[in-house]
């Protein structure tokens, strides 16, 4: 078939990923919260995912290698999620706010 | 050769759903001013997500992105929203150094998008000749279980390790009644 349906094309999900790692970038260098840039974090994370995901799919001999390497980085998302809030727990303790501009104290 | 009718539009159309609903949940979870609402966003940029990997043959995938992003992650999230404060703060730079700063933010966003776009576009990915399984759920399983078991014991390892890290990280500094 010459002209494959479009769930079928390496390209959209490149495309795709490449708007959520752009739109996480862009957040990342908005934000001015501990959480939205950490949610920014969580954007890119996924835009690897589903680039790897769709090189998986498209141009690799085993498929499992993608799907276990995409389940890896979900789980170290996670723990990178519990350590993260943790910390920003611990500031918004010792500073109270998450205001990322206010953390300057180890600011030489 | 189907036996619905127009099954191939509404195939599309649920891929065309899924795509959009990545996109607006991402820019919903960058855009909008309240934390809890971005929150919200990456929670419906993951269900999109997942729409994706259904779309590219892996079931499990679309159903662990749901249970540990949407069900785990943005939960996470939403209590330490409610444990801290809430809103992004009032700017309290000038006028200039904010459009200075979106301006370079929104420059890097699409000088990354173009670039990308261009380059998955643009170059001649190879196919590969032949499958060597069908990438099912017992597929998964067995290479766990065989090729990538030590990974897979760090990696419960690196989990346990960040919880206890959390746990101690969050312990100091709380006052006793």
């Amino acid at each position: 078939m010459n002209n494959p349906a479009l769930h079928d094309r390496l390209d959209l999900y490149l495309v795709a990923g490449a708007f959520l790692l752009a739109v996480g970038i862009f957040g990342l260098i908005r934000r001015r919260t501990l959480i939205g840039m950490l949610i920014s974090g969580e954007l890119i994370f996924s835009a690897a995912s589903l680039n790897l995901m769709a090189f998986n799919r498209f141009t690799v001999q085993d498929p499992t290698v993608g799907q276990i390497f995409v389940l890896f980085i979900m789980g170290l998302a996670a723990a990178e999620v519990a350590i993260a809030l943790s910390i920003i727990i611990a500031v918004y303790r010792n500073y109270r706010s998450v205001n990322s501009r206010g953390l300057s104290e180890l600011n030489g | 050769m189907s036996s619905f009718p127009a099954d191939k539009l509404i195939i599309d159309a649920i891929f065309l759903l899924s795509l959009v609903t990545m996109g607006v949940g991402a820019l919903i979870a960058i855009l909008s001013s309240r934390l809890i609402r971005s929150v919200c966003g990456l929670a419906i940029c993951c269900i999109g997500l997942a729409g994706l990997y259904y779309f590219l043959h892996s079931p499990f995938l679309a159903m662990m992105e749901i249970l540990i992003y949407v069900g785990a992650v943005c939960v996470t999230i939403v209590f330490a929203i409610m444990l801290a404060e809430t809103d992004e703060p009032a700017r309290e730079e000038s006028r200039g150094t904010t459009i200075l700063w979106g301006g370079t933010a929104l420059a890097a966003a699409v000088a990354i998008f173009g670039g990308l776009t261009w380059l998955s576009t643009q170059s001649p990915w190879p196919s590969p000749t032949n499958l060597l399984n069908d990438g099912s759920i017992e597929a998964i399983g067995r290479a766990l279980l065989t090729t990538y078991s030590l990974a897979f014991e760090l990696i419960s390892l690196a989990l346990l390790v960040a919880v206890l890290g959390a746990l101690a990280i969050a312990r100091t500094g709380r006052t006793k009644p």
